[in-house]
């Protein structure tokens, strides 16, 4: 009965979000109130069907219902209870309802803080966000209904994986999603202001806390994921240029041009045209992924089990959304005009510089995501694009990146000097130097680790050297703490953002001097790595749970003193057949010790022992980036209704 | 940023992203109709040797199987093209796609068979069991050949035209699937 409910409340839902569409677009065209305040209301209703369907969906996860084919293949009653909600979101059909579902979220948020909006633009946002809606819940449920039964039911279901029972795994596509569909948000305003013909400081005002939360959303994800595979993967690595990591980084990056550019459109109205086209591109490259995930054009290890005919859809739906905003965009870009006027050297300068970067960047990993996919189509050639290319492709971008990084926010609006500036960050650039030669004299000759450091350096201190401006720290040091509890939270937001690049490059720099080796130890014998010794003490059989596991056992010791003792583990999970490495990972904020138990032979075992630097602070440097996004929305020019008023004078005049 | 340029050539540029995405998503549909003909398979591995001619190589006839053994030379100049197949008795997926070997063979088409780090005793074992598609028995006991053929694991199947050129190869067991979708067409276009 309960999945027959959810497949009949993601009908209501599609019938719903058809009239939401309707609706709203012919209302702000006949500026029909009536039409216009059906909105509000039929956004709470798409909503509340959609999450009446994500709890049916949620529920059969719990109860374990059997006779539901999604169930079957993605849960057990063995399974942990917070392993059996997050398997609901596990699968594809799954993760759809809850893509529908945070759509659906995002609607009712628009309807219900977007009270200032003028009522054409708010209709016109809540039916491009509808016809959004009626695009994937028509796939859901042509293609991928979650709510199949299966009869006679399984004795139980078949879904134990091991390696995705993991707490870090169950909140990754959450936030990842909330990222991607918040980005549908900025679309549908973009799209709204290409229906009216009209950008203006209002829109980049209305714009902006929707790209702030769904790009610091998309960062928390994307580090979750990352943070996920270097430890439980066992590789010690954290980003491996996966076509699905880089179709995640793709929207993540345009994102991060999007909110900067309508800082421009908001305060000096200029980069209309460019904002409006950063809005369209960042959730058209969130689609792209979408596809790229669960068409099977694709291989990878994040692959979900598809068919092409789920591809085709996808791929109409995508030709619909991006090919119509597009057409769009071409047919009445045109007549936005800007009317802030710059010179190149100035904050608007060097915010289109970082655009140009940001996008350079997305145009090099798109690139090398799709060129092997072309080519076999194409060319005929099987090729791969790893590592090497991405590294070598972005460094020559991101390091006039970081460096104009520092010098914007410090720059005056309209039209700047470069001597003042510079003169306010001659001591970051004295402590990046310092970074960069105090690397090179401990570590030798190591130029990439070394400029990393040098950028982390320069970037926080700069950060930093922002901040102390703004609250005249040196100049007037004595009135600094009113000034800093003065300081609008965007400007606190924006340079604790910069600041979390800058650590989380300190975690990149570090972890470009990580070693490892792999040694064959019998109990009583050690290795050595990074100053400290590894001693075999023991290999032992433990239980868990659900999990029998070798366990070896690992002292580690420096200079003679003990430090931790490690526990790596092979785990073997009789029911699902499968047999995972736990990594045991001790960190001290410097490095971390990371230690995998491999094989065992002749009475010893191989043990590969990761000797990481500084890992830790790439996600912590990821999680102030999110955090700076977090301030900046919660500054109270995002809150308060002052644009509304101004829009109003704007809707007068014209 | 275009305030420079021309009406005309603004408006080129406003549709540049229409256009890029048009071509792109042209080649999605490609790859997703190539994905469901078996043109396009990311998941193929990739060969050096498509389009090359069949490496150097010489092996002993399996005993007592009353087939010639295999040598490149056998490959050179054929009436119709063949199929190399290496086999091992070991090997699971081998039994399975055994079934389809045996209608192509009983259908006319001359299968190779290499059999690959095995025992000659289980190797001959196997095909007195589940019958003999091949018309030629390499036997590759230290996997020599194996390396210069490039061989990603057993069970692993090779096209070779009339030239003695290499058309196709396919990594792991072949179903009925394959045969109707790839191997008939390949097996038409170099008749």
């Amino acid at each position: 009965m309960i999945p027959e409910l959810g497949h009949f409340a993601l009908a209501l839902a599609l019938a719903l979000s058809l009239a939401q569409s309707i609706l709203g677009l012919v209302g702000a065209q006949r500026r029909d109130a009536r039409l216009m305040a059906a909105t509000g209301p039929l956004a709470t209703g798409i909503l509340i069907a959609t999450a009446g369907a994500f709890a049916a969906l949620v529920w059969c996860f719990v109860v374990n219902d059997t006779t539901v084919s999604n169930v079957v293949q993605n849960s057990h009653s063995a399974k942990p209870l917070l392993y059996k909600i997050s398997g609901s979101w596990g699968s594809h059909e799954g993760s759809m309802i809850l893509w529908v579902l945070i759509l659906a979220l995002c609607g009712g948020a628009v309807a219900g803080f977007g009270g200032n909006l003028p009522s054409t633009l708010q209709a016109r946002v809540q039916a491009v966000l509808a016809l959004i809606g009626v695009g994937f819940l028509a796939f859901i449920l042509a293609t991928s209904n979650p709510f199949d039964r299966v009869w006679p039911p399984k004795p139980d279901g078949e879904g134990l994986n091991p390696i995705l029972q993991d707490p870090g795994l169950a909140f990754h596509p959450p936030l990842l999603y909330l990222g991607y569909v918040g980005f549908a948000v900025t679309f549908a305003f973009a799209v709204a202001a290409l229906i009216e013909g009209r950008v203006d400081a209002a829109w980049g005002r209305w714009v902006r806390p929707w790209a702030l939360a769904a790009w610091s959303f998309l960062t928390l994800g994307i580090a979750l994921g990352s943070w996920w595979a270097y430890y439980e993967l066992g590789w010690g690595g954290y980003w491996f240029w996966d076509p699905v990591e880089n179709a995640s980084l793709l929207p993540w990056l345009a994102g991060c041009a999007l909110l900067h550019s309508a800082v421009v459109v908001e305060k000096r109205e200029a980069l209309k045209t460019w904002t409006v086209f950063l809005a369209l591109l960042a959730f058209g490259l969130s689609l792209l992924g979408t596809f790229l995930v669960r068409s099977g054009v694709l291989t990878s290890v994040h692959a979900f089990a598809n068919d092409p005919e789920r591809g085709v859809f996808i791929l109409i739906l995508l030709g619909i959304y991006i090919g119509g905003a597009f057409l769009l965009f071409a047919w009445r870009a045109a007549a936005m005009t800007p009317t802030g006027v710059f010179a190149p050297l100035s904050r608007e300068g060097a915010l289109v510089l970082n655009n140009l970067l940001l996008c350079s960047l997305a145009a090099v990993v798109l690139i090398g995501t799709l060129y092997p996919m072309f080519a076999d189509l194409l060319l005929k050639e099987k090729i791969s694009v790893g590592p090497p290319f991405f590294n070598t492709a972005t460094l020559p971008l991101a390091v006039p990146l970081v460096l104009a990084m520092a010098a914007g926010p410090l720059m005056p609006w309209k039209r700047a000097r470069l001597w003042p500036v510079l003169q306010r960050l001659w001591w970051a650039a004295l402590l990046g130097l310092g970074a960069f030669l105090l690397c090179l004299a401990i570590e030798g000759i190591r130029i990439g680790p070394a400029l990393g450091f040098a950028a982390a350096a320069w970037a926080i201190a700069a950060a930093f050297a922002d901040v102390a401006d703004r609250i005249a720290l040196f100049s007037r040091p004595q009135a600094a703490w009113a000034r800093a509890r003065g300081l609008p939270r965007a400007a606190w937001g924006g340079a604790l953002g910069h600041a979390g690049l800058g650590v989380m490059i300190l975690g990149l720099a570090g972890m470009g001097l990580a070693t490892d080796k792999l040694a064959l130890l019998k109990p009583g014998e050690h290795a050595e790595i990074g100053g400290y010794t590894y001693t075999l003490r023991g290999i032992e059989d433990v239980r868990g749970a659900n999990f029998t596991a070798r366990q070896a056992i690992v002292e580690v010791t420096r200079d003679g003193a003990p430090v931790v003792t490690m526990t790596p583990q092979k785990r073997n999970f009789p029911v699902a057949r499968m047999t995972t490495s736990e990594a045991a990972i001790h960190t001290n904020w410097l490095a971390d010790l990371y230690v995998v138990l491999g094989e065992e032979r002749d009475g010893g075992a191989v043990l590969r022992i990761h000797h990481n630097p500084l890992a830790p602070w790439i996600w912590l440097g990821a999680a102030i980036m999110a955090l700076g996004g977090g301030i900046s929305l919660s500054d109270r020019r995002v809150r308060i209704s002052a644009p509304a008023a101004k829009a109003a004078k704007a809707a007068a005049r014209a | 940023m275009s305030e420079a340029a021309t009406p005309s050539r603004r408006r080129l540029l406003l549709l540049a992203p229409l256009g890029i995405a048009a071509a792109a998503g042209a080649g999605f549909y490609a790859m997703l109709r190539g994905l469901s003909t078996g043109e396009y398979n990311p998941k193929g591995v990739p060969s050096a040797l498509i389009g090359k001619p069949v490496p150097e190589f010489d092996l002993p006839p399996l005993e007592g199987a009353d087939r010639p053994g295999l040598a490149s030379t056998d490959l050179r100049s054929l009436p119709r093209p063949v199929l190399v197949n290496f086999y091992a008795s070991w090997c699971v997926p081998c039994l399975i796609e055994h079934p389809q070997l045996m209608k192509l063979a009983r259908e006319g088409v001359p299968v190779m068979g290499v059999a690959y780090k095995d025992k000659p005793a289980d190797a001959l074992g196997f095909i007195r069991k589940h019958g003999n598609p091949y018309q030629r028995i390499g036997v590759d006991a230290p996997g020599r050949a194996a390396i210069d053929w490039g061989l990603y694991g057993v069970p692993e199947t090779y096209l070779i035209d009339k030239q003695g050129i290499i058309r196709w190869r396919y990594a792991g067991p072949i179903t009925e699937d394959t045969v109707v979708a790839e191997l008939r067409p390949l097996l038409q276009r170099f008749a």
